[in-house]
């Protein structure tokens, strides 16, 4: 299928290689240079003249001036059908362990291997039937894909109106069997697979209407669901400077997350933290499935030893899959770590295009190119009335930590939360580190905004005589000051402080935040009498640590309930009499 | 394949560039001029044009004189006659011996893929607490020591790799003073460690771009040693050198800086390096320590900063002393569940008190008054910083875990830390 165009290499920088060409060539499209016998895959980002310049998705030591180029006719795609999920991709869609299982330790240069098996057979059930009126995106039959079922669609690409001419029976077929033919007005017929190519520039849109995200998105992350909502639909970001955190609450996520599928796309980040995930996630059960997390993750893995273009497109690859199970009405979550290299692997391929620089040396179009990746998180209608979503959360990785940078401030433009780290709290160890005071949030969460607004006061107040004591000492301060000091301390130790690493704190569902907050918000409303500050002192921090104990107790042990007796007996001690009344 | 060009159009800073033909990329060169022979490297091809970095830098070299492509990337010699010999940043022996008749592998090869990677689950015992205890090194730990220049960083590097217990120590100096190198050198061969290491040594001395070079020879000899089932230590010193070096390559090119004048692809170039650090899954491993000094203390420092992003910690080393604050091992908790019981309290709960009793020394300075726990916080910092912080000390894991929990004795009361009862019943010193 690949088009007649010849061309041949005439110079090469980095990955950037130009070609020059006769006949036609298309931006954008995939195109080969075929060097010491292999066929290194690449992209064309620019034509001047008779000159393509392409990005090449390998390293290029070797190419030599006069090497041929192919191209392909096709944009850059990726496979979509049946077995995608838990799967472990390079950043172009090639499966990670069955390159391992042909070439050994290393990655070799010019291997392509399709992202689905197929051989794999599928229990294939019709769902419409000869004589219906399809168009791309309509489902045409479903197969059980582990939890999911998988529907089979007319090719998004299809545009105009089809029917359906013949359809196959129930039965098994594999991603490549012709499922059904199609016909056209003009009386053309098309076969139609369970497979087919999506390039993974453009964003799917074969749905009806797009909603707003308003359904709360429960990660089980107390300060994210309480305080910083995500909404399923949604976008978020978490930009933290390095060691505070981003990446293990991005793993949290991973497997809490009130969703059907997750997709990591592991960008330009250490190699170690993906095999931690592929290692262990295979041998957790997701409590929502009762099966193994794995099978509802997709791994997109490009890190940061890997070749800088296919960085710049795995984020792509990763939210094309995300819009392709959304097409089924299923809620998707997307967790790109971390989208900065992606940035920098913009901001490498225009150096080398010798581009205008802004600010930083990224390109001038980093903030389109940021915006319009968040713009493909979303909730939609499909045609068939369900409803499907994809969340988008990356991390951002600021240079010197400063969140006053070109990636970071073109995020925030954006995306409907923001969960900011500090350093200040990693270094403190008061994880997950996301500061109380900056963060944000445009959604609706799950308490009732009152509560929130109370406790973002507390927390406010609190700073604000840390700050003072820090000048005055403590025994300047006034004792109510003092109080909501504590107070503030008590909320963040036992709230919105959480040990990503214990079995029962590490998530808290819904319902229990609710209870709980409630709970809290009922201690930090009292008005407490203590004899002087140390006694105030010694309170929370007995209170404190009995608290903690109660977030580690499982909310089926019978010690759950005692506990809370136990705090609110405290409570009650030194609440001020009218209350206790 | 091998082919004389003549002229050389320009010369720029370290780069030249010359016309040629069917010159691949990446490939080697030698540039020969009246006062000698360099290498160089293929950076850019335009056409027939084709720039090269010129390693010995360009100073001397003449638009007459002669550029040979030698039709072939960077290699090195790889053979376990290696092992006991110093070569320099071209990978030329600079101790005098033999030279090396081997096989030529690649250098900055594939990158390793991940599904072949297993999880990091061995310590690696130093005998230095701060390490050990609150920050413990893993094999296959990709980890740098910052610090200041100025500050005992090659001492401790050094120390380190003779406590470990590695198969292989390979040695990359970059910009290194000679007398750092013989240092090193003497204390491998004191100690006998020598016969088990390799060294690749670029010193300030020696052109500036040959320190590109150093760690690319030694991780790429490093992964075969690992491949061969070994289990390899390398260590890198000093990294900012070699991204200076980048950094000059950079202007020379007229690549727009990023940041201070470093390229935007400084990420990437450390991170090619870094990631080499790997655990083979039926193999050996590799295991990276390195130096990166920050220019003023400050870890903002592009440098730093992009190092930080890449590796898996990082021991930041001040005042002689690791801190426990800035410093980090991310893979502690894959090593310190195993260890004993107390391992894990113990390193956070000492760390707090530690971080308690700063603020209280802040509070005394400001001339707040103090409460009796305040001063024996006071005292529990002096305790921490003699018995545990001090680089002289040298004691077992388990001998560091007794001693702290006898420092916590001297200062406190059980019910003061709030460490589970079920250790304090355990460990808590009886008398
Ligand atoms: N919620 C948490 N609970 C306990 N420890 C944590 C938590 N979050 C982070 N840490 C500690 O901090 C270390 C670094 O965290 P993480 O790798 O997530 O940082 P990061 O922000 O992703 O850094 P980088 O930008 O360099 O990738 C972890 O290895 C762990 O030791
Ligand atoms: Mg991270």
């Amino acid at each position: 299928m690949g088009s007649k165009t010849k061309a041949s290499v005439v110079a090469v920088n980095g990955n950037l290689v130009t070609a020059a060409f006769e006949g036609v060539v298309i931006q954008g499209e995939v195109a080969f240079v075929v060097s010491g016998g292999l066929h290194l895959k690449s992209e064309v980002i620019r034509v001047e003249k008779n000159h393509a310049v392409v990005q090449v998705y390998e390293e290029t030591r070797g190419v030599r001036v006069g090497d041929a180029v192919e191209f392909s006719g096709e944009l850059l795609s990726i496979s979509l059908g049946p077995g995608l999920l838990g799967q472990v991709f390079d950043g172009l869609g090639n499966p990670l362990p069955a390159i391992a299982k042909e070439y050994g330790y290393f990655l070799p240069r010019g291997v392509s291997i399709s992202s689905l098996d197929d051989e794999r057979p599928w229990d294939f059930t019709p769902v419409a039937k000869p004589g219906d009126e399809v168009s791309g995106g309509s489902v045409l039959g479903t197969v059980p894909e582990n939890m999911v079922t998988h529907k089979i669609f007319v090719p998004f690409g299809m545009r105009g109106g089809y029917k359906v001419k013949s359809l196959v029976d129930k039965g098994s077929v594999t991603a490549k069997d012709a499922i059904a033919e199609l016909e056209d007005d003009n009386g053309g017929v098309f076969e139609i697979f369970p497979r087919f190519e999506w390039p993974v520039r453009v964003p799917i849109k074969a749905y009806e209407q797009r909603l707003m995200p308003d359904e709360p998105l429960v990660t089980q992350i107390r300060i994210v669901d309480s305080f910083f909502p995500v909404a399923k639909g949604g976008s978020f970001c978490i930009p933290g400077p390095f060691g505070a955190g981003k990446t293990v609450l991005q793993q949290a996520t991973a497997r809490f997350a009130d969703v059907d599928i997750v997709i990591i796309a592991a960008c330009g980040e250490r190699a170690g933290e993906v095999v931690e995930t592929l290692l262990e996630f295979p041998r957790i059960t997701d409590s929502r499935t009762g099966r193994s997390l794995m099978e509802r993750t997709i791994i997109i893995c490009n890190t940061s030893s890997m070749p800088v273009a296919a960085r710049e497109s795995s984020v792509y690859t990763a939210v094309t899959l995300a819009e392709y199970y959304r097409q089924m009405g299923l809620a998707v979550l997307l967790l790109a770590d971390s989208t900065s290299r992606w940035a920098q692997a913009m901001r490498e391929i225009s150096g080398r295009l010798e581009e205008i620089p802004g600010e930083e040396a990224f390109p001038a179009y980093l903030e389109s190119r940021i915006a319009g990746f968040y713009e493909r998180a979303g909730r939609v209608r499909l045609y068939d009335g369900q409803i499907g979503s994809v969340t988008i959360g990356g991390t951002v990785s600021p240079a010197g930590g400063t969140f006053e940078e070109p990636v970071t401030q073109a995020t925030l433009k954006v995306v409907g939360a923001f969960h900011g780290l500090s350093r200040g709290r990693s270094d403190a160890r008061r994880y997950p580190a996301i500061a109380p005071l900056e963060s944000w949030s445009n959604y609706t969460g799950i308490l009732a905004p009152e509560k929130i607004a109370f406790a973002r006061k507390l927390l406010r107040q609190g700073s604000a005589v840390e700050q003072m004591m820090k000048v005055v000492g403590e025994e300047g301060t006034a004792m109510d000051d003092y109080l909501a000091y504590l107070k503030a301390e008590f909320l963040d130790g036992v709230y919105l402080q959480q040990d990503a690493f214990d079995s029962v704190d590490g998530a808290t569902s819904q319902q229990r935040q609710v209870k709980v907050f409630d709970f809290l918000l009922n201690i930090l409303k009292t008005d407490f009498v203590f004899s002087d500050k140390a006694a105030a002192l010694k309170f929370f921090h007995k209170l404190r640590s009995v608290f903690v104990d109660w977030n580690y107790t499982p909310q089926d042990s019978p010690r759950f309930e005692e506990t809370a007796a136990k705090i609110e007996q405290r409570r009650l001690e030194f609440a001020a009499k009218e209350e206790s009344s | 394949m091998r082919k004389v060009y003549g002229r050389i159009d320009d010369i720029l800073g370290d780069v030249v560039t010359v016309r040629a033909l069917d010159v691949a990329y990446e490939d080697l060169a030698q540039v020969t001029t009246r006062y000698g022979v360099s290498l160089a490297q293929v950076i850019r091809i335009e056409g027939n044009k084709v720039s090269l970095q010129v390693f010995a830098g360009t100073r001397g070299v003449s638009t007459g004189d002669e550029v040979r492509f030698l039709g072939r990337p960077m290699q090195v010699a790889f053979s376990d006659d290696l092992l006991g010999r110093v070569f320099d940043g071209k990978g030329v022996a600079r101790d005098f011996g033999p030279p090396i008749v081997a096989e030529m592998i690649e250098v900055a090869g594939p990158s390793v893929n991940p599904a072949k990677r297993v999880m990091p689950s061995r310590m690696i015992r130093t005998g230095i607490p701060m390490i050990d205890l609150f920050n413990s090194l893993v094999e296959s730990q990709k980890l740098p020591i910052f610090s200041v220049a100025g500050e005992p960083y090659n001492q401790l590097m050094a120390r380190i790799a003779l406590q470990a217990e590695v198969d292989v120590i390979v040695f990359g100096g970059m910009g290194l003073k000679y007398d750092e190198y013989l240092y090193f050198k003497n204390t491998l061969e004191e100690s006998g460690a020598m016969g088990h290491s390799v060294f690749f040594v670029h010193t300030a001395a020696d052109p500036t771009l040959e320190t590109l070079l150093v760690p690319d020879l030694a991780l790429a000899v490093a992964e075969r040693f690992a491949l061969d089932g070994r289990r390899v230590l390398v260590l890198l010193t000093d990294m900012t050198n070699f991204a200076n070096a980048l950094k000059e390559i950079a202007i020379t090119m007229e690549q727009v800086p990023s940041n201070r004048g470093y390229p935007g692809d400084l990420y990437t170039r450390l991170a090619q390096r870094y990631e080499k650090a790997v655990d083979f899954s039926d193999a050996g491993s590799i295991t990276i320590l390195s130096v990166t000094t920050m220019p003023g203390d400050d870890v903002t420092h592009p440098v730093p900063d992009n190092t930080g992003y890449i590796t898996e910690g990082q021991f930041y080393l001040k005042n002689g002393r690791i801190e426990p604050f800035g410093s980090l091992s991310r893979l502690k908790q894959l090593v310190n569940e195993k260890t004993r019981d107390d391992h894990r309290a113990l390193m956070g709960n000492m760390i707090q008190l530690y971080a308690s009793s700063r603020e209280t020394k802040e509070k005394k300075a400001m001339g707040f008054a103090l409460n009796s726990f305040d001063e024996r916080l006071i005292k529990y910092g002096a305790l921490f910083e003699a018995r545990m912080m001090d680089l002289d000390v040298n004691i077992s894991l388990e001998k560091a875990l007794d001693l702290g929990w006898e420092i916590l004795a001297q200062c406190f009361e059980p019910e003061e830390v709030s460490l589970r009862s079920k250790l304090v019943e355990k460990y808590w010193p009886k008398d």
